[in-house]
């Protein structure tokens, strides 16, 4: 059994980054393994965003990670610092800033790349899919 | 160590960049639009299959870009869970994007 | 915490797109958590070192001035890509900070030992 870290730099529809490793993700979980976290950073924060639209037919990415995060209790994690400078806000950083509204899934935490490490020294394998 | 390229040879200089620094022990999985690397008979696909490494590439990315039939042999297409496979076999991946 | 042997690659040029900067935020990242963090300047990555970075004109914070900030961390594994210097005509003397330049094989021998290789 092998325990996965994953990074996600691509935002979703301009890049398969997020597919990619959405993909990755449950193959591992269905060969027995286990992904401890996804780390959103970079252009990948936009995976975060609960108003993403898909188009029809289609469920958004956002929501495609909070359900398979959800049956299999894995971390979702944005980058804060990669966050607020996209506009990608929890509720708490809205009301920090003064704005009206959050957009952050909440399935999705803002945390900072100490997570990021922590899930880098405490697996067996890290991945990366890049935009 | 194993390496992933996901774009196009010449579009981007990953899969130059990777080639050239990838070791003598390594594996190449090409992902997304890096399948374009694996088309039989092109000069791309030569240079890999040139290096003696193992060369793979992703079916589902393959199809999508309708190469199913046009895949060089000595590249083997693998799913989702042969590229899991492969990283449990790899210590370190490295993703040229 | 346990320690893991961290290369960061930097590929992309400064300014253009931001992979440098956050690169740079991960890399200090590691360095504050105990981890043995290396940085790659590898083909037009290199550019990042480029000295005397006026970057006011485009509304940017000088990049070179956040990375003079590495030594404070502990980050001194710094190495550069000596082929990538020559091909945009970079000496050492145009560099902001000390790296020891690699040859290709030596690069290969860097990737080799690291056990985290993130391309950025």
């Amino acid at each position: 059994m092998t325990n996965f870290a994953l990074m996600v730099l691509g935002p979703p529809i301009s890049t398969q980054a997020p597919q990619s490793a959405l993909n990755f993700t449950r193959a591992a979980l269905n060969a027995g393994h286990q992904v401890l976290r996804v780390f959103f950073f970079h252009d990948g924060v936009h995976c975060g965003n609960q108003w993403l639209i898909p188009p029809a037919g289609q469920q958004s990415i956002a929501e495609q990670w909070a359900e398979l995060a959800q049956q299999q209790k894995i971390d979702l994690v944005v980058c804060v610092a990669s966050a607020l400078k996209r506009g990608v806000l929890d509720a708490g950083e809205a009301k920090r800033y003064g704005k009206s509204a959050a957009n952050l899934h909440p399935a999705f935490a803002l945390s900072g790349l100490g997570q990021w490490i922590d899930a880098c020294v405490n697996t067996d394998r890290v991945v990366t899919f890049g935009g | 160590m194993l390496h992933t390229i996901n774009k196009a040879p010449h579009v981007h200089d990953c899969f130059d960049a990777c080639l050239r620094v990838c070791g003598t022990n390594t594996a190449i999985v090409l992902i997304e639009d890096g399948v374009y690397a694996a088309i039989a008979d092109s000069a791309a696909a030569q240079r890999l299959c040139a290096q003696n490494k193992a060369i793979f590439a992703l079916q589902p990315d393959i199809d999508a870009r309708g190469l199913t039939n046009r895949i060089d042999p000595r590249i083997q297409t693998i799913d989702y869970s042969g590229f899991v496979q492969l990283c449990c076999e790899h210590e370190t991946i490295q993703s040229w994007y | 915490m346990n320690q893991k042997r961290i290369l960061i690659v930097y590929r992309h040029p400064p300014y253009g797109e931001s992979f440098a900067r956050e690169a740079l935020d991960v890399a200090m990242a590691g360095a504050a958590f105990d981890q043995s963090v290396a940085l790659l300047f590898l083909g037009a990555g290199v550019t990042v070192l480029t000295a005397n970075q006026q970057s006011e004109g485009i509304q940017e914070k000088s990049l070179e001035k956040q990375f003079a900030a590495l030594p404070l961390y502990d980050v001194n594994e710094l190495y550069v890509d000596a082929d990538a210097l020559r091909q945009y005509r970079l000496s050492n003397a145009d560099l902001s900070l000390s790296v020891k330049a690699l040859d290709t094989n030596a690069i290969t021998q860097l990737l080799e030992r690291s056990d985290i290789v993130l391309n950025f």
